[in-house]
């Protein structure tokens, strides 16, 4: 049990007497960090949250844009972290469960998953390999069963991980507006509970994960089944489309209890259950274990009377359980039985709105140590060091892992994995480009720079496909928000976030807040995921074979700016010094740009620099195209740097468009007229990829060379062990 | 035309998307627990995970009701098409020979790859020429077609490869990626065909691919 003294007191006083055992569980469950937000709430009203293509209703799980035509896409973001560094398998694939049945609580078909997953430094550490091994097999498993394709994400690797699983999902669904569920419930509606039975899974597994991770406690896992909630995804669908489901709740973090009093809250209504009822997986389970249950593949649904015989017709085609287990009270309030007897009763909005703290927040000592700049010695070998950086797990190709997920099925993915961003197309012939990001190298240097940082670099990736921003996600990950120091990194991200999407307009449609990611060996860095959504009106810029004689440009200005860069940790081994920040008008400048030359159709090919900097990219354009560039350094716009700095500096606000002779004027000329910083930077041509300074050949590196030790490293470390 | 959805199967609506939006079959999707109509001109098994594939892909999904219905459908010499965890079923049924394993990745594999043309002469190839690559992905776990040498020489003999991988993709005997009956007309393949046709989609040539339904378009007199 989690409730702290002052919080028992609070319930006291807003009931006017004591709660008995059973009460105390369910607030408990409610009011845990993870489900109630209690240390973050009142700071995550800095987002932007309207927006013209925002849908906003009540009791939605899920973010809603409007993608015209009578469409509409949903999105949500979730962790499962501490579950995944106990149980690596089946924390992941719950993982996945519980952010698609958000997607189909709004009434709407999952269509894509994204997945941003980080761990130790699996070079070394056997531990983070069997981890990162398990994750991915759990997320493949379940999604590939489900028929969800997984078309995005991204893998990172490092020491503050260890011991440690950060495993992010993200969900898209599709569907028409006007199924959308609209949450109205009105007395003697029936509340019926469907899908997977309870069972001891997951207890106080909202708890668990709100508090820092010492023991493996593994009855706090929840364990996965994909049939199941497959058949839960049909016979909702199918439920939808006859008008059968009034409300619909997803039952995830603390299981019925939150379930309930979120639903009674949000729709000001009351809900009495009878725990009796539900379909169980063993006996005598006790009433409070019943109500906070986490076991999966579960939805509350509210339906009208008369159409339950329809609702249960259609959960027997399908095979799911279904139980009427209670009905809806005009009394707000909660009430919980067992078959007669009455277990709980509290007021909804009581149970719904944890007291919400103001935590203290309070600048890190280290930050002030880390940002100065570290002295590095510059190598003179810069193309063996390229090499390196290809062979760097954070930087290598993610094949081994995206190819064991489904990224085809559903047959909308245009642009497939191992892109800047997916693409899939939409049933009004528009396009949507989704990309998630995170930076926690950036963020641990500076947590404003590198939160806005991971935001633009999300808006690049979706960008270089010719998709315009229409809204973002974000998932803030950090340690012990009891910490003041861990708190300001957490306020300081948000602030970054917050101030980037206002000045963009892009609203942020969905979120989720979690603190408590510490093992024995201390806190995370600072780890807030942005996912970014774009949308395409016509065609999707679909990276052409890049020819002979085309053109490499640079938009965007290379700085000084190596603090948290890989080249500076995996190559050095330091770290700190000045983080790459971002230039609100250049960002949005270049953006544009890009953009118009995209939609004019002048580029042939795009992409975002970013991690590992602009060799790294470079690299990148040449191994996936098998073709050789060579590169003037002289052309790239910076100020006076060290060709090394000039190489792998992490710089934003950067892209590398590919354009044809015939092309080059009018785009040079388009940059030109909008004041973009750009170079015409190489040309593409022979087999290797070259970095000149005037005529002295600074790398050379064979582009088989590279695409062989990109292609393999990954795969490399985790099949040995 | 009918593709028959199991409780698992999760490649039925892009195949029934394929089949009447892109070429205009009169398609139409039925539930496993139903009958099938007797006037249908062919019949498709589409991907998935029936049943979750539990103890083995496709082996309940292989007991269902609406199996005798595709069993007759076949004696009658129908166009019948088993795509991934259809091919598994129609195995486990026994209307085609051998099984499929997991692949020696010993992992779940997404990926496009090319087929070779092995057999143009079923209802589903017929437009196709002999040798012909075709670009299409796989999406499986147990995708290793297995048979013995003496069924593989019978298969050999009774032209009854259909397409073969260009590459050591999963272990499969002889790089079989798809096999029919004796009779040419049930075929079932790993790769699948209703990812590929359409070129939006694929990212090599969808041209090729889009043959094994015009194919099936020939063979019911509809083209």
């Amino acid at each position: 049990m989690s409730l702290l003294v002052q919080e028992k007191e609070f319930l006291q006083k807003k009931i006017g007497r004591k709660a008995n055992p059973t009460e105390l569980q369910i607030v408990a469950a409610q009011w845990s960090e993870h489900c109630s937000y209690k240390s973050s709430k009142m700071h995550l009203k800095m987002l932007p949250k309207q927006g013209k293509k925002v849908i906003s209703e009540k009791g939605l799980d899920s973010g809603v844009l409007d993608v015209g035509d009578g469409y509409v896409v949903t999105v949500h973001i979730e962790s499962h972290n501490h579950p995944s560094a106990v149980d690596p398998y089946g924390g992941a694939a719950t993982g996945v469960g519980g952010i698609i049945r958000d997607i189909l609580s709004a009434g709407t078909r999952p269509i894509a998953i994204l997945d941003s997953l980080r761990f130790g430094n699996i070079s070394k550490d056997p531990y983070a390999k069997w981890l990162f091994k398990n994750a991915v097999r759990g997320i493949a498993d379940y999604g590939n069963c489900l028929g969800i394709p997984t078309i995005g994400g991204e893998v990172e690797f490092d020491n503050c991980y260890k011991k440690y699983a950060l495993v992010d999902v993200a969900a898209i669904g599709f569907g028409k507006k006007n199924r959308l569920i609209k949450n109205n419930a009105a007395n003697g509606d029936l509340v019926v509970l469907i899908g997977g039975l309870t069972g001891r899974d997951g207890i106080g597994g909202s708890q668990f994960a709100s508090d820092i991770l010492q023991e493996e406690n593994r009855s706090a896992v929840q364990i996965p089944d994909p049939f199941i909630e497959k058949l839960i995804i049909e016979a909702i669908l199918e439920a939808r489309n006859q008008n059968c489901i009034k409300a619909m709740k997803d039952l995830g973090g603390g299981g019925l209890a939150c379930a309930i009093s979120e639903t009674a809250d949000t729709l000001s209504v009351g809900i009495q259950v009878d725990v009796n009822k539900i379909h169980k997986r063993e006996d005598g389970l006790s009433p409070a274990e019943l109500m906070t249950s986490e076991s999966q593949e579960r939805m509350l649904i509210i339906t009208d009377k008369k159409k339950i015989t329809k609702l249960k017709k259609i959960c027997k085609k399908f095979g799911v359980p279904c139980s009427v287990i209670g009905h809806v009270k005009k009394d707000k309030m909660i009430q919980v039985r067992d078959n007669k007897n009455k277990i709980a009763l509290l007021p909804a909005n009581v149970v719904a709105n944890a007291p919400l703290l103001d935590r203290h927040a309070s600048i890190p000592k280290y930050l002030k140590k880390i940002q100065k700049e570290p002295k590095i010695k510059s190598p003179q070998n810069l193309t063996k060091i390229l090499l390196r950086m290809l062979s760097n797990p954070n930087l290598a190709s993610k094949t081994w892992v995206y190819s064991q997920y489904d990224h085809e099925v559903g047959i909308r993915t245009v642009v497939k994995p191992g892109h800047d961003a997916a693409v899939l197309r939409l049933d009004n012939k528009k396009f949507l480009a989704l990309k998630i990001d995170g930076n926690p190298k950036h963020c641990y240097v500076d947590p404003k720079q590198g939160a806005i940082g991971c935001f633009e670099e999300a808006c690049r990736n979706v960008v270089c496909t010719g998709a315009t921003p229409i809204g973002m996600i974000d998932h803030l990950q950090f340690g012990n928000p009891e910490d003041p120091e861990i708190f300001w990194t957490f306020k300081k991200s948000l602030e970054g976030i917050s101030d980037y999407a206002k000045h963009l307009k892009i609203p942020c449609v969905g979120g989720k807040v979690s603190f408590y990611n510490e093992t024995d060996n201390g806190p995370i860095k600072p780890t807030p995921i942005i996912g970014v959504l774009g949308l395409i009106d016509h065609a999707p810029l679909v990276s052409q074979k890049i020819m002979k004689n085309d053109l490499l440009l640079i938009v965007g200005q290379t700085k000084n700016e190596l603090g948290g860069s890989e080249y500076y940790e995996y190559i050095h081994g330091v770290v700190g010094g000045t983080c790459p920040s971002v230039d609100f008008i250049a960002s949005k400048l270049n953006m544009k740009s890009v953009l118009t030359c995209i939609k004019r159709g002048l580029v042939n090919a795009s992409h975002d620099c970013s991690n590992g900097g602009l060799a790294v990219a470079v690299s990148e354009l040449c191994i996936k195209n098998k073709i050789g560039c060579s590169v003037l350094i002289d052309k790239i716009p910076c100020k006076s740097l060290a060709l090394d700095r000039i190489l792998f500096s992490e710089s934003h606000s950067r892209y590398l468009l590919v354009v044809t002779k015939k092309n080059l004027n009018t785009v040079c000329n388009l940059l030109s007229k909008n004041n973009v910083q750009f170079g015409v930077i190489g040309t593409f041509n022979g087999s290797d990829i070259t970095f000149r300074k005037k005529a002295k050949i600074i790398v050379n590196l064979s582009v088989d060379k590279g695409r062989k030790n990109w292609l393999r490293s990954l795969e490399a470390l985790v099949s040995n062990g | 035309m009918g593709i028959v959805v199991f409780p698992g199967s999760n490649c039925d609506r892009d195949m029934l998307h394929v089949l009447s939006d892109v070429f205009k079959f009169d398609a139409k999707l039925f539930w496993h627990q139903d009958r099938l109509p007797k006037n249908l001109d062919a019949v498709v098994l589409p991907g998935g995970f029936t049943y979750g594939d539990r103890l083995r892909a496709g082996v309940i999904a292989s007991h269902s009701p609406i199996i005798s219905d595709i069993k007759k459908m076949a004696e009658k010499g129908l166009p019948v098409l088993g795509v991934c965890n259809g091919f598994q079923i129609l195995v486990e049924t026994g209307i085609l020979p051998g099984v499929l394993l997991k692949n020696d990745s010993l992992q779940f594999m997404c990926k496009w790859t090319e087929l070779i043309v092995k057999n143009n002469k079923t209802p589903f190839t017929n437009k196709l020429k002999m040798n012909q690559r075709i670009a299409i992905p796989i999406a499986n776990g147990e995708g290793r077609y297995y048979v013995d040498n003496k069924t593989l020489e019978s298969l050999k003999k009774n032209n009854q490869i259909v397409f073969q991988y260009t590459e050591k993709i999963n272990g499969s005997s002889d790089r079989i990626a798809g096999v029919c009956n004796k009779e040419k007309n049930v075929v079932g393949m790993m790769p699948h065909p209703e990812r590929a046709s359409e070129q939006l989609i694929n990212p090599k040539n969808s041209g090729t691919t889009s043959k094994i339904f015009e194919s099936l378009m020939i063979s019911i007199g509809a083209a």
